[in-house]
């Protein structure tokens, strides 16, 4: 049962194997035993064998933290698998998370380009969390679809050559005269059969290995056509389900109050019994965060929490602002190391804290029992959850199930599980099923921000040529504990890179990449471990990092006398750079004339197997600066974005250009108006009318994003490819908008606190009641 | 405890509460209608957005006993049977969501029930002044989208107010 599986291409094809500079096509993967068809692939298929670049300079252009990724896998090797059930539809659990990247879209397009029948036949679900996937399921570094792009692909194929065998035997036809007529019917020449009837024939009893020819690109009709995403109208009609919209039996609300102070950590609960007669309230337990309490709505925890008399402990940072900290990230930088030859330039930048929450906040549903634990979260690392929640509650793995939710959003956030924890920690203490969630207030103030950063940069030029490039990062230390952390520890040894590199500085050298041809570049990372709650927000250190060093890059074409985008095409170091910058230059009106205070900015930005450039207009002038919108920021707008990205081989060009679309705002944030304040050991914001992410009022009017086709045929990534151009490509505008010197502390508006921190105690402030008052 | 009625989405609710829950609540947790959605519960996020005898409001700063029994609640589940909806292809949905899904506008689509409910809101208020949505007025709309689809929502208020 073993023989190779007969499949319905020509024997050319068979035989001819790939063309060269193609990708591999022919794979091995199994039908499951199942009652009706169920086809699989190895989750490992189709990550490249060692790369044989010969000359590189950086360690990302050889070896980028999606090679660690997706190699991490091999080791873990599992089975994914495709169902196709009798009525005609195929489903299958992903084991990713969807946070609104798409990749639940562009999944289902995977499978219905191969298997041949429509998109909104295929249903992807999310997997549980396996633990027997280990490290390979883990939704970060914009990996999913470079990792899981073949093996579906695969299983996919394998679904259609069983039907197309089940076909033929049941009309009584050669294999070679049968073929997939579209709409899930297969023809032959005596009639047709669809694939719903063929469900439960083209079952199979035993598994068995088969092999497998996948499409060419050129034949591909779904890959590459923009859909909209498969769950657009259960978004719209508020029918899509987030973790605290479940209806789990008992799980009632649950709210934490915490501590004023940063990681402060709970003494005494003085009017505990006050607190349980009030109405609602049905439960009261101390959990290592602080007093938690469940209540018949959220409505009353609130009330509950508010009411708390508490003796607290203070955190240990209460001594420290956030100036203190750019103190110590000075104090740790490491020192330049390459000699300049020539004309020296030298720049100091700023990156203050940044929060990376969602607007979903952190929340969890958990029902512990005394010897079983049930668990429903947004969790991009759903295995590690599981067996720190079964370490925690002193349970065995199997004994703890993790259901993975979509999320409203992420960011970085839901690499982590803090609030899955803590909802099991709470569920324990009360012995009832909880449904916790954080306030927006918690959410700032005690969740996990991106780290405060001091970047330096060092560049030599002689003439129009630049000699030296050296960028030193230092940062307060990102918290990798989620499973990156893990994965690495296990492959850092393999990696191709030389010397005993941290596994920050690992991640970090592994994901930049400058880009142009600038002679001698060396770019580290080094941290200073302080106890924030930290956590890499989308594209980890590549805003911060680009934006430093587009910001030289600036000042070393104006040194020379050169247009900032004749300088980066002339020095850009590979030909998907430059057609990048040909293309966004073009759309974007590149050298228009502005009127004086406005202008244009450019940036580049090389990751996730892509390259992508950025051209925004700035408006920096009084009447738009000082535009009034009640308790809002407004400053500097930026009028028009336009973003060019070559993402590789694309599954869904409507997705990849929400997802740099999105980028484009965060870019916006980061560099005018989004940072977090720490005074005495206390993060100040509590709102989103203190953190002010990008608004109506700041985005863009005017957009477009420009998909360049540089024939790659693999995928790259696109969940976080939008930010780090973004970023650099305002802040370049506003300088060149505004002129002086060199902006170097970001977002610009950090040093002016443009709001009245909430108090912090009680931690959470009150619902207002005037809401009738606001109505429009 | 009090009972307090209104309606919600067409129907006539009867909830037994104390008296300052604020509606959100009442939705969400105790007659399952979870459109709505929490992100600050300050009236800041406007991630609750609904809207109330047909103009927006958040129902996370409104006491359940500041409802009278003629206050009609509307849901984005209950948006389909609006008066303005007659417009839409498809009965079940209202020409701002159909819009909504031409423009593919949903990433995560947390804050996108309430963006939905301050557009047509949106596009009322400005039909009341006898004139039609502007940009500066969706400028001034303060629903968050974390996902930064507002580009996108642009597009679809426009879109949606010429069906409306
Ligand atoms: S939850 Fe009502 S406005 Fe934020
Ligand atoms: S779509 Fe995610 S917050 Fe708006």
């Amino acid at each position: 049962m073993t023989a190779p599986h007969p499949i319905a291409q020509s024997t050319t094809d068979l035989e001819g194997g790939s063309a060269p500079g193609t990708d591999r096509r022919r794979f091995l993967g199994y039908v499951v035993a199942g009652a009706t068809l169920i086809t699989a692939a190895d989750l490992a298929l189709g990550t490249s064998d060692a790369q044989s670049v010969v000359t590189p300079p950086q360690p990302a252009e050889l070896y980028d933290l999606n090679d660690l990724l997706t190699h991490a896998a091999l080791a873990t090797s599992n089975l994914i698998a495709i169902q196709l059930h009798d009525d005609g539809t195929a489903s299958f659990a992903l084991p990713r998370m969807e946070v609104g990247q798409g990749i639940t879209t562009s999944t289902a397009m995977i499978i219905a380009e191969e298997l041949d029948i429509d998109v909104a036949k295929v249903h992807v679900s999310l997997a549980d969390a396996r633990p027997e996937l280990l490290f390979n399921q883990l939704t970060g570094g914009s990996n999913t679809t470079i990792s899981t792009f073949t093996p579906i692909r695969v299983a996919a194929a394998i679904a259609k050559g069983a039907l197309l065998d089940a076909a033929a035997r049941l009309l009584g036809d050669n294999l070679d005269q049968v073929r997939v007529k579209g709409e899930g019917i297969i023809e032959g020449l005596t009639g047709s059969i669809s694939y719903a009837e063929l469900a439960r024939e083209a079952a199979s009893e035993t598994t068995r290995q088969v092999g497998v020819l996948l499409k060419r690109p050129e034949q591909f009709t779904v890959i590459g056509t923009p859909h909209t995403r498969v769950d657009a109208r259960a978004a719209v009609t508020g029918q899509k389900q987030f973790a605290m919209d479940l209806e789990v039996p008992g799980a009632l609300p649950t709210m934490i109050c915490r501590a004023p102070t940063l990681n402060g950590t709970p003494v005494a609960l003085r009017n505990r019994d006050a607190v349980l007669t009030m109405p609602g309230v049905t439960h009261v337990a101390e959990v290592p965060t602080g007093y938690a309490v469940r209540a018949e709505t959220f409505g009353q925890c609130i009330d509950a929490v508010r009411a708390m008399d508490v003796e607290w402990q203070d955190g240990p940072l209460v001594q420290q602002s956030d100036g203190d900290v750019r103190g110590h990230l000075r104090a740790a930088q490491l020192p330049f190391v390459v000699p300049p030859i020539g004309r020296t330039v030298e720049h100091e930048f700023t990156f203050w804290f940044r929060g990376n929450s969602a607007l979903e906040p952190n929340c969890a549903v958990a029902d512990v029992r005394s010897d079983s634990a049930e668990i429903w979260a947004g969790l991009k690392s759903p295995v590690v959850a599981q067996e720190q929640i079964a370490a925690t509650l002193g349970l065995p793995i199997d004994r703890v199930r993790v259901h993975v939710v979509q999320g409203g959003g992420s960011f970085g956030r839901k690499l982590f599980f803090d609030a899955a924890l803590e909802a099991a920690q709470v569920s324990r203490a009360m012995g009832a099923p909880v449904k916790l969630m954080w306030h927006r207030a918690d959410d700032a103030r005690q969740g996990r921000t991106h780290p405060m950063v001091v970047s330096k940069v060092r560049a030599s030029y002689s003439g129009k040529q630049v000699n030296t490039f050296e960028q030193r990062n230092c940062s307060v230390r990102t918290d990798f504990t989620h499973g990156l952390g893990e994965i690495i520890t296990r492959f850092a040894a393999q990696l191709p890179v030389a010397g005993n590199y941290a596994f920050a500085q690992t991640i970090y050298l592994l994901t930049q990449e400058l880009g142009y041809n600038f002679g001698v570049v060396d770019q580290l990372l080094n941290e200073v471990d302080l106890p924030f709650n930290t956590g890499s927000m989308r594209n980890i250190y590549s805003p911060d990092t680009r934006c430093a060093a587009e910001l030289t890059v600036d000042d070393l074409a104006n040194r020379m006398g050169e247009d900032p985008y004749e300088f980066r095409l002339r020095t850009a170091r590979s030909p998907r750079t430059r057609a990048v910058l040909e293309a966004v230059a073009e759309a974007a009106q590149w050298g228009r004339s502005m009127p004086a205070g406005t202008a244009q900015g450019i940036a580049i930005h090389k990751e996730y197997k892509g390259v992508t450039a950025c051209v925004v207009e700035i408006d920096c002038r009084p009447e738009t600066v000082g535009r009034r919108i009640r308790n809002a920021v407004t400053g500097p707008r930026v009028t028009r974005a336009t973003f060019a990205v070559d993402a590789g081989l694309v599954i869904n060009p409507r997705g990849l250009e929400a997802q740099m679309q999105g980028g484009v705002m965060d870019g916006i944030a980061l560099a005018l108006t989004s940072s977090l304040h720490f005074r005495r050991g206390r993060f100040l914001e509590a709102s989103w009318d203190n953190y002010f992410y990008t608004r109506h009022w700041n985005a863009p009017p005017e957009m477009e994003v420009v998909v360049v086709d540089n024939g790659v045929t693999q995928p790259g990534g696109a969940g976080e490819a939008g930010v780090a151009a973004s970023f650099a490509a305002v802040a370049c505008a506003y300088w060149r908008a505004v002129g002086g010197p060199m902006p170097t502390s970001f977002p610009i508006n950090h040093q002016a606190l443009a709001f009245e921190p909430k108090p912090f105690v009680p931690p959470v402030p009150a619902s207002p009641t005037d809401g009738r008052n606001h109505m429009y | 405890m009090p009972t307090h009625t209104f309606l919600v989405n067409g129907r006539r609710v009867q909830v037994e509460s104390d008296p300052d829950v604020r509606l959100l609540w009442i939705l969400r947790d105790r007659l399952g209608i979870t459109g709505p959605k929490y992100g600050c519960g300050i009236n800041v996020c406007k991630a609750c957005t609904s809207h109330l005898n047909g103009r927006a409001f958040n129902p996370c700063a409104v006491r359940v006993a500041d409802l009278g029994p003629d206050d009609e609640v509307t849901t984005i589940e209950g948006l389909p049977a609006a008066p303005d909806a007659g417009g839409a292809e498809d009965p079940d949905l209202h020409p701002m969501q159909e819009a909504w899904i031409a423009q593919d506008v949903a990433q995560c689509g947390y804050c996108q029930p309430g963006q939905i409910m301050a557009a047509v809101a949106t596009v009322r208020a400005a039909r009341r002044e006898g004139r039609e949505v502007t940009d500066a007025d969706i400028d001034a709309i303060r629903n968050i989208c974390r996902c930064g689809t507002y580009f996108r929502i642009r597009e679809a208020i426009k879109e949606g107010a010429r069906r409306m």
